[in-house]
């Protein structure tokens, strides 16, 4: 009888294994057996003539590249975390205080990133363009000519008007959650302080930001997670130029993919990636324990 | 939970079980062949611009022959190479597909079994179907003897057009600058010249897909075909020189002096080859850089702009200035279909000169029967004219490695911004290719 719900147990949770088994535990072998081997994605895949051991990993560890992409989509990811987050979460403050037309920059304020990141990349090269950009002609018109530059060719702009787009296009998700979690905050938490004479900054210093915490922890992670991932923009808008700067993790594991066929390569840039953002994660989950107890 | 609960609850669980995995063995196996009274082929492509011409060609051949030919268009091209390489690997190929990319990429497919050997076919009646085709652009498909990606030598694919890349002058904006639009220039020293007046009238000189990296190998390709001739660039590519040699400098230094004269229209380096197409087919440009596909485009752009092709204004007079070309676009046959000699046939059918006039017409290009030049436009003729100066990396039986390559245009783009020099370039490139070549060893 024990033995036959054993069983059957194992058979409620059979469909789930075999899914995960299958999306995530089969793909993830074969990226990582991929990653020890030498393969154009062509020929058929032969793992003892193709295997190559840690080559690529350590042919990784040298590139300079692809550490320099790191640095860039952890630049763009730092201007997230700061700009961004900040931007998030001073309209969600706005927008939780009891305003005319409330829902209405709700809506305005979460439209960006429901828009596609390629339309959106687009029609900011546009705006940015150094010929017939608006930007540049804004710029002339306000008497700001000595301003107006390629700011997706030139080096020094190309990576920060990137970013920027980034934060317009993400501010949205932080903004909601932000906004969710103000609203969990009892009113009454704070009526004690007004009667203490508090002012708004002692209140969202002494009540809101701790009770906030857990909220910045889910924000902070979603948006290193979310940001060093970026891509889609960086291809629309400058394909990882000028040269490689504007060049991120995703963009190099592509080109090692599709533009030099070199699949295992690609694979070990991957779980390289992978890796990184593993250690990104505990360490901001070690730090926010941290800031728990704080 | 009760029994009777439960038993139904395991009875529902191991049905959605089976279920699902009936859906994923199903889906995993090799595709239902339904039966046909009709013979088909299927036929996998990626010309989006070409997909009306070709359904017509399909229904006229069902006409003519009562055979069906299915073209599938899956767009864009990247999308589309990874489409075939995944049918490769799961033996799901049509029975015409095209190969994107380097000729090292055509080698695997060719060499892992996937791609029929067409010589034979080609060689037959005197060589009757291969004698129509413009050899340059059957080279591209072409491996000859002793070649060093190791291929059977053979022809393996088949033509359906021709391309070249070359220069396009805006000729109102010449006539704008006084300089004759009959006569546009043949030196570099003439372009820097003409440049100079357009540079004054506010006119952009040269646009082009810079962006998109491949199209600046295209140009220093030419440059350095130019200025040392093919088997110094060969003889690079096999490591036997230097990219630090003078030479290379010389070709490197072109782009610097680009650069510095104000040649280059602002962004070029990320620039996509549909805005270059805009900012041209607008008169916002006075050359531009692009394929003879460039032809249909403008004209669906702007139908009255007033241009004409030309080679790349040439820096020395010691070599021939030489410019990518050859075919266009090219089908090739499953080694695995079983409709082989259908495959073949309808591609005998479409390299036909009426089917080629047609497709020619229709997409306005260049078509790779060469008795099929009829009625084309001026600048069309144009393209047709540098054939004889067309060379593609894909027929020069050596290939540089990708990492190189990458090196090479990312590091012209450094140029371009004014982040390094044509010296540090050629260190680089070099630096590069030794590691390469020591992978390799």
């Amino acid at each position: 009888m024990r033995t036959k719900t054993t069983l059957q147990n194992y058979l409620f949770v059979l469909p789930a294994v075999l899914i995960f088994s299958i999306f995530y535990i089969y793909p993830f072998y074969k990226v990582f057996t991929l990653s020890l081997c030498q393969w154009d994605g062509i020929a058929r895949f032969d793992f003892a003539k193709n295997f190559i051991g840690l080559s690529n990993f350590i042919e990784l560890f040298q590139d300079k590249i692809w550490w320099g992409a790191i640095l860039q989509a952890g630049y763009i990811t730092l201007i997230a975390l700061t700009f961004q987050n900040a931007l998030a979460l001073g309209l969600a403050l706005a927008c939780d205080r009891d305003i005319k037309g409330g829902n209405i920059y709700r809506v305005i304020f979460y439209l960006p990133p429901v828009l596609s990141e390629v339309v959106v990349g687009l029609v900011w090269k546009w705006i940015y363009d150094g010929n017939y950009g608006l930007l540049n002609y804004w710029l002339q018109n306000i008497g700001l000519s000595n301003l107006v530059t390629d700011w997706l060719s030139n080096p020094k702009t190309a990576l920060i008007c990137v970013a920027i787009i980034h934060c317009w296009k993400g501010f949205g998700w932080g903004f909601i959650i932000f906004l969710a979690g103000l609203q969990t905050i009892p009113r009454q938490l704070y009526e004690p302080a007004k009667v203490d004479g508090a002012s708004s900054w002692q209140m969202f210093k002494s009540v809101t930001l701790p009770l906030m915490v857990p909220v910045f922890i889910l924000v902070s992670i979603l948006t290193v997670l979310g940001t060093m991932q970026v891509f889609v923009l960086i291809l629309s808008m400058t394909g990882g130029g000028p040269g490689y700067h504007t060049e991120v993790p995703v963009t190099r594991i592509l080109a090692s993919m599709v533009g030099s066929s070199r699949f295992g390569y690609a694979c070990s840039q991957g779980i390289m990636f992978g890796a990184v953002l593993l250690a990104v994660s505990f360490v901001q989950i070690k730090l926010s324990k941290y800031m728990k107890q704080a | 939970m009760r029994g009777k609960d439960r038993k139904v609850c395991l009875f529902f669980m191991l049905s959605l079980f089976t279920v699902f995995l009936s859906i994923f063995l199903a889906s995993c196996g090799p595709q239902a062949q339904k039966k046909e009274q009709v013979k088909s082929i299927k036929i996998w492509h990626w010309m989006s611009d070409r997909e009306e011409a070709f359904l017509e060609l399909a229904g006229r051949y069902e006409k003519e022959t009562g055979v069906r030919v299915n073209f599938e268009l899956y767009a864009p091209s990247d999308a589309y190479t990874q489409k075939v390489r995944a049918a490769a690997q799961t033996n799901t190929l049509p029975d015409i597909f095209g190969i994107l990319g380097e000729k090292r990429y055509f080698a695997s497919f060719v060499k892992s079994g996937y791609v029929y050997d067409l010589t034979e076919e080609m060689d037959r009646d005197l060589g009757a179907w291969k004698n129509k085709l413009f050899a340059k652009a059957l080279a591209v498909n072409e491996f000859e003897q002793e070649n060093s990606f190791g291929v059977k030598p053979g022809i393996y694919g088949v033509p359906i057009d021709v391309t070249n890349i070359q220069m396009l002058y805006n000729k109102d904006l010449l006539r704008s600058v006084g300089a004759d639009p009959s006569n546009p220039p043949k030196t570099w020293k003439d372009l820097i010249e003409v440049n100079k007046k357009l540079k004054a009238n506010g006119v952009h000189g040269l646009v082009s897909g810079w962006g998109e990296i491949w199209m600046i190998d295209c140009l220093a390709s030419n440059y350095a075909f130019n200025i040392m001739g093919k088997d110094k660039v060969l003889a690079t590519i096999r490591g036997e020189v230097s990219y630090t040699d003078p030479d290379w400098i010389k070709v490197f230094d072109l782009f610097r002096e680009m650069r510095d004269e104000g040649l280059l229209a602002s962004g070029i380096v990320t620039m996509v080859n549909k805005t270059a197409e805009q900012l041209f087919a607008n008169n916002r440009a006075a050359f531009a850089f692009n394929g003879s596909w460039c032809v249909n485009v403008y004209k669906g752009m702007n139908p009255n702009l007033n241009y004409g092709a030309m080679l790349p204004p040439q820096v020395s007079d010691k070599y021939p200035m030489t410019i990518w070309g050859g075919a266009g676009s090219s089908f090739m046959v499953n080694t695995k279909s079983k409709e082989v000699q259908l495959a073949v046939d309808f591609l005998k059918w479409i390299t036909d000169a009426p089917q080629q006039i047609f497709l020619s017409k229709e997409t306005q290009g260049l078509p790779s029967n060469k008795y099929s030049l009829k009625d084309m436009p001026m600048v069309l003729s144009q393209f047709a004219s540098a054939m004889d100066n067309a060379t593609h990396p894909n027929v020069w039986g050596v290939s540089e490695f990708p990492a190189v390559i990458e090196a090479f245009n990312k590091g012209i783009q450094y140029i371009i911004i004014g982040e390094k020099t044509p010296e540090q370039l050629a260190a680089d490139i070099q630096a590069v290719k030794e590691r390469e070549m020591a992978k390799k060893q």
